[in-house]
């Protein structure tokens, strides 16, 4: 536990003295600022006409959106760059186990994320204030219950990926390509099939945050999928490690 | 403290290094000699529990390095060839950072005296990647001592270090193989000799010889080789050297230089440097000859040979 909180730390710390992510907090804000200002606007005009009032479930459901683009950012450099640079040769020679170290990474990628998160609590906190009766609050916990299981699952395949490539860049380009299959792609068959359709739509992010704990609804299937997704995702990195100690 | 028997390496096809043998003690600097590609990263690297061996087997300070590689990896300091370190982290923050890793208590202290002792404490609110190659060679071998490791394994300590530098650093290595053991890498002969009690000469992946610097420096310096030179035009010079008892092998190269070998301990090479002068030459150089590792591996391995 330990050298996991060491390794964490110092990846935590790492974020804020490189500017990627500084810039990567600041579009993150700024984007939902703006959605932020624009539909608190719409709804109060809205409301004079008995319409309905806004949800922070928007707020979160384009968090989680813009989380899918930056975290493989966050995450690219992660392990391959280590790899690049030659100072994954200390690791590996360091009395840490291989799980420890991709846990860590995991974890100093997550606090960030977290960090991030917990500024964007202002929204809903305002929005309770604006608007009656206020916010459903089990709603919102429900939310960044959620919210938070998506990005752990992000961030644990993105560090695995890293673990895999040499080339950051490489590592992002898969990463990246890999959420938009998980969001917008692999449901499809399941629209498409008579029978056995339920299995490609479990496997989709869509299923299980978007139309699912985003809305309030939390069930133990949501969150066994988005645990055994981060548990994979650590794994291929641990053992990505693992084949490039014996090639 | 290192004892590896029967180590093997491949990787695909390529034998890396094949049936290594050899032990280290406690208080002994061995060296590691070798042309690049000889396979000492390697072995070093299976020591270090970075990578498993293909077949044999190696004890580092008590512990298997592939059943207890943590336990040896605990006990083992080590400064890979590329020396590679976090760039764009401050040197205190770095060595703290590696020292939690291997748990030392009053962390801060440890690092302020390993930075003492590297000769590096101005440079400790500095970020790595402003430093010269040599001071990062001294942060990787202040990382290596962080943890008092039972055993030192330094992959060409001083390669890329000016000539003071280099001074440094061998009495540091020697100051430290007083109490543990060091295995070091090196492709210069005169470094192997000048640090170490022992040498291994490891060639395509095999040990070639293995003695110590006293007993290697005799059975290398069968004969001694000397270039001798002088000003002006020098034709008769061969002929005045072969006067000389005890000369052999005289050669005139084509820059008018003469070298010419002697019997170990038998120098006459005030002798000669008698007679030249004393034939009216104006002697202005009389060196002795280093061999190359090509030479010396054709000499250790007993191929006749002579390649020039």
């Amino acid at each position: 536990m330990n050298n996991i909180w060491t390794i964490a730390k110092r990846e935590y710390d790492n974020y804020f003295s490189s500017p990627l992510a500084y810039v990567i907090g600041f579009v993150i804000l700024l984007i939902l600022g703006v959605y932020f200002s624009a539909i608190m606007f719409f709804s109060s005009g809205q409301a004079l006409y008995g319409g309905p009032a806004p949800t922070n479930e928007q707020i979160t459901w384009w968090f989680s959106f813009l989380l899918t683009i930056s975290i493989p950012i966050l995450t690219m450099r992660l392990i391959s760059d280590e790899a690049r640079m030659g100072t994954l040769e200390l690791m590996l020679t360091a009395p840490v186990r291989d799980i420890e170290l991709v846990v860590g990474k995991w974890l100093g990628a997550f606090l960030y994320v977290l960090t991030l998160t917990a500024v964007t609590l202002v929204y809903p906190i305002i929005m309770d204030n604006f608007i009656s009766p206020g916010l459903d609050w089990r709603v919102v916990l429900s939310s960044y219950l959620g919210l938070m299981l998506f990005a752990s699952t992000l961030i644990a395949l993105g560090v695995g990926i890293s673990a895999i490539f040499t080339n950051q860049f490489a590592a992002f380009f898969i990463t990246f390509g890999l959420f938009i299959f998980l969001t917008f792609f692999i449901g499809i068959p399941a629209s498409l099939l008579q029978k056995g359709g339920e299995f490609f739509d479990y496997l989709s992010f869509s299923t299980h945050f978007f139309n699912s704990m985003n809305r309030g609804t939390i069930n133990l299937g949501d969150i066994v999928y988005f645990l055994s997704l981060t548990a994979l995702g650590l794994f291929t990195g641990s053992t990505a490690i693992e084949i490039r100690r014996w090639r | 403290m290192i004892k590896v028997s029967g180590l093997t390496k491949d990787y695909g096809a390529r034998r890396a290094i094949h049936n290594l043998n050899f032990d280290a003690q406690q208080g002994e600097i061995v060296g590691f000699l070798g042309p690049n590609g000889a396979g000492k990263t390697t072995t070093m690297r299976i020591l270090t529990g970075y990578m498993p061996p293909t077949d044999g087997e190696a004890i580092v300070a008590g512990y298997d390095v592939v059943e207890e590689s943590l336990e040896v990896r605990k006990r083992v300091g080590y400064l890979p060839e590329t020396v590679p370190l976090y760039t764009d982290m401050v040197v205190f923050d770095y060595l703290k950072f590696m020292g939690d890793l291997r748990r030392i208590p009053n962390v801060e202290d440890r690092v302020d005296e390993v930075l003492d002792r590297v000769g590096l404490s101005d440079r400790a609110n500095g970020y790595i990647g402003n430093l010269s190659k040599g001071m990062r060679q001294r942060v990787g071998l202040a990382q290596a001592l962080m943890h008092r490791p039972e055993v030192l394994i330094l992959d060409e300590p001083t390669i890329g270090l000016d000539p003071g530098q280099v001074v440094e650093v061998r009495e540091l290595i020697r100051e430290i193989g007083k109490e543990r053991t060091v295995l070091l890498s090196t492709h210069l002969l005169n470094e192997a000799q000048n640090i170490c009690d022992r040498v291994l000469i490891i060639n395509k992946g095999k040990i070639v010889a293995e003695d110590t610097t006293e007993n290697l420096q005799a059975r290398l310096i069968g004969a001694e080789r000397v270039m001798l030179r002088v000003r002006g035009e020098a034709d008769e010079l061969a002929k005045t050297v072969k006067l000389v008892k005890g000369v052999q092998g005289v050669e005139t190269k084509e820059d008018g230089s003469v070298e010419f070998e002697f019997a170990s301990g038998k120098d006459v090479r005030p002798e000669v440097a008698k007679q030249v002068i004393n034939s009216g030459y104006d002697l202005i150089e009389l060196r002795p000859l280093g061999m190359s590792l090509e030479e010396i591996f054709l000499e250790l391995t007993g191929s006749d040979s002579k390649k020039k």
